[in-house]
């Protein structure tokens, strides 16, 4: 399989003259802008991994003089926390990326819907916003940023409980279509995108497409910003070209002994030591938001995943049964398994209630409790018996 | 229990009395008080002039927003699994043996509250917790002490 290897980026965290990237940006048309997007094969860094060119289109598109542009702070993921750097190293750019994006679609108001255990980062980042405003208006461009900010709520990261949020309600994902680009915010279309996904955009802007896509894969163009802890010499936030297998990233930041990695968090997969050499890590492979565990054979995978499951049991919000009840009862039944309670082989009936979540839930919460779930349970199968 | 005055009226003012001021006049509320009272919350909804039950509804989803009595400092340990697996138990352990409470529980002079809290974005600090609005990262059971006592002045 050919993959590209281990390399470190600097993309995000480079220092640019935002202003010369704002003038070359209003100097564009939004066709143009969108257009460099859709070359570069930008796809969002939160998560999904939907192309943020397309999205940014599609709201293009809307007729509704309203349109507005939000940037997901919410980051709520376990093992992510490189949107938290990103916003106190280089908050310009991620404002300079909302900006462009309100631009290449037709809107005048941003929102940025940050968490709120990130609140101690609000008086830096009103400074700065206060300098972008009077940057921005001195080149002629009418945008204008509001900071939201959430409540310890982890299903708020889901697009449509943000904007719930944002207009005053429980963070109850709504049911989709519509999508947000067609009816988001306030029943507008809306464009939301992830922190580091604004930054890059902004950085294709300013280097040019083809410059961003001799970085990473067909299938995962660029770099990505990881979040990297549990057992590791290094843990931190690094910018790796995308393409590597998960074996390259071991051979980085394991601590020679790493049993397991947790791709993209407790929504994301579990791959075990002998999958390493062939799991690239990027859309190919094993997609991830940025979160990435490193285990060791110290560490019992029972209780990885009962954390991540207990997680899950505490941070539904209710809404839908499958994922309501679904959380709780693999939580219990693990536990079950586990005390000798019930057989080893009730474990096949949770994975079967797994599949049907992936089916049955309403977001992509309670359908992604599945992911850790089963590949903990079928790499690790033992652990979670004995 | 805590007399709020002119407060709902003046975040009121600040943020509007439409749907989406709910959550900027609660999270100030709190700020301030540290968590809802009955009464906050039927003189926000009177402002607003949405039912009591929207508000408690709204407020009772968010894991910050809390409406049982706080002590003057939320201490929030993290649980989720970095933190776990880097001595989250132990940093407990120090902190109830130094306040003499539980977790869930609040000091009789109501200057602490003690919580778990899932992840809170600091992994490769682990462990951490929350005081309030500030992190305090890379702990041990010794600066932890440490941390707490300076809250205690």
């Amino acid at each position: 399989m050919k993959n590209k290897g281990l390399t470190k980026v600097d993309l995000i965290f480079e220092t640019v003259d935002v202003r010369k990237v704002m003038k070359k940006a209003f100097e564009m048309t939004s066709d143009e802008i969108i257009q460099q997007v859709l070359e570069s094969g930008l796809k969002g860094r939160g998560g999904a991994g939907f192309p943020t060119g397309l999205k940014w289109k599609y709201t293009a598109a809307e007729k509704d003089p309203d349109k507005y542009i939000v940037c997901n702070a919410d980051e709520g993921e376990p093992g992510t926390f490189k949107d938290r750097e990103i916003l106190d190293k280089v908050a310009p750019k991620v404002y300079a990326g909302m900006a462009i994006a309100g631009k290449a679609m037709g809107a005048r108001k941003g929102f940025i819907y940050l968490r709120g255990e990130y609140r101690f980062l609000l008086p830096q980042l009103f400074v700065e916003l206060h300098k972008f405003h009077k940057m921005i208006a001195e080149i002629g461009y009418d945008f204008n940023i509001e900071y939201r900010m959430g409540s310890g709520a982890y299903i708020c990261g889901e697009e449509s409980a943000l904007f719930e949020s944002i207009e005053g309600r429980r963070g109850e994902p709504r049911n989709k279509p519509p999508y947000p680009t067609t009816s988001g915010l306030f029943s507008k279309p809306t464009s939301i995108n992830n922190v580091e996904t604004l930054v890059t955009a902004m950085m294709i802007i300013e280097k040019g497409p083809l410059e961003y896509v001799k970085l990473g894969t067909k299938d995962s163009r660029g770099s990505k910003v990881f979040s990297i802890s549990g057992d590791t010499p290094v843990p931190g936030i690094f910018e790796l070209e995308l393409g590597m297998t998960v074996q390259q990233f071991v051979n980085e930041f394991g601590d020679g002994d790493t049993k397991a990695v947790q791709v993209g968090g407790a929504s994301g997969f579990c791959v075990p030591r002998k999958k390493f050499a062939d799991t690239i890590i990027g859309f190919e492979g094993v997609p991830t938001g940025g979160s990435m565990k490193l285990f060791n054979s110290s560490r019992s995978m029972y209780n990885v995943l009962h954390n991540y499951i207990d997680f899950f049991a505490e941070e539904s919000c209710g809404q839908c049964t499958p994922c309501r009840v679904g959380c709780q009862q693999l939580l219990k039944g693990i536990e079950k398994v586990k005390k000798g309670e019930a057989k080893s082989t009730y474990l096949n009936e949770l994975v079967k209630l797994a599949d049907t979540m992936k089916v049955a839930s309403k977001c992509g919460l309670g359908q992604s409790v599945g992911n850790a779930f089963k590949s903990i349970v079928e790499n690790f199968r033992e652990e979670v018996i004995y | 229990m805590y007399q709020t005055g002119n407060l709902v009226k003046d975040l009121a003012e600040k943020h509007g009395r439409r749907r989406e001021s709910l959550m900027p006049i609660l999270q100030d509320i709190v700020k301030k008080h540290n968590y809802l009272t009955d009464d906050v919350m039927v003189a926000v909804a009177t402002e607003l002039d949405i039912s009591a039950a929207e508000v408690y509804g709204t407020a009772s989803f968010y894991t910050f927003l809390d409406t049982e009595e706080r002590g003057k400092n939320v201490i929030r340990v993290c649980k989720t699994i970095t933190c776990s697996m880097k001595g989250k138990n132990d940093i407990i352990a120090t902190i109830e043996d130094m306040l003499k409470i539980r977790v869930g529980e609040t000091t009789p002079d109501k200057m602490f509250t003690l919580l778990e809290t899932n992840c809170i974005g600091w992994c490769h600090k682990a462990p951490a917790i929350l005081i309030n609005d500030m992190p305090y990262t890379d702990l041990t059971p010794e600066t932890v002490i440490d941390v707490i006592k300076g809250y205690m002045r």
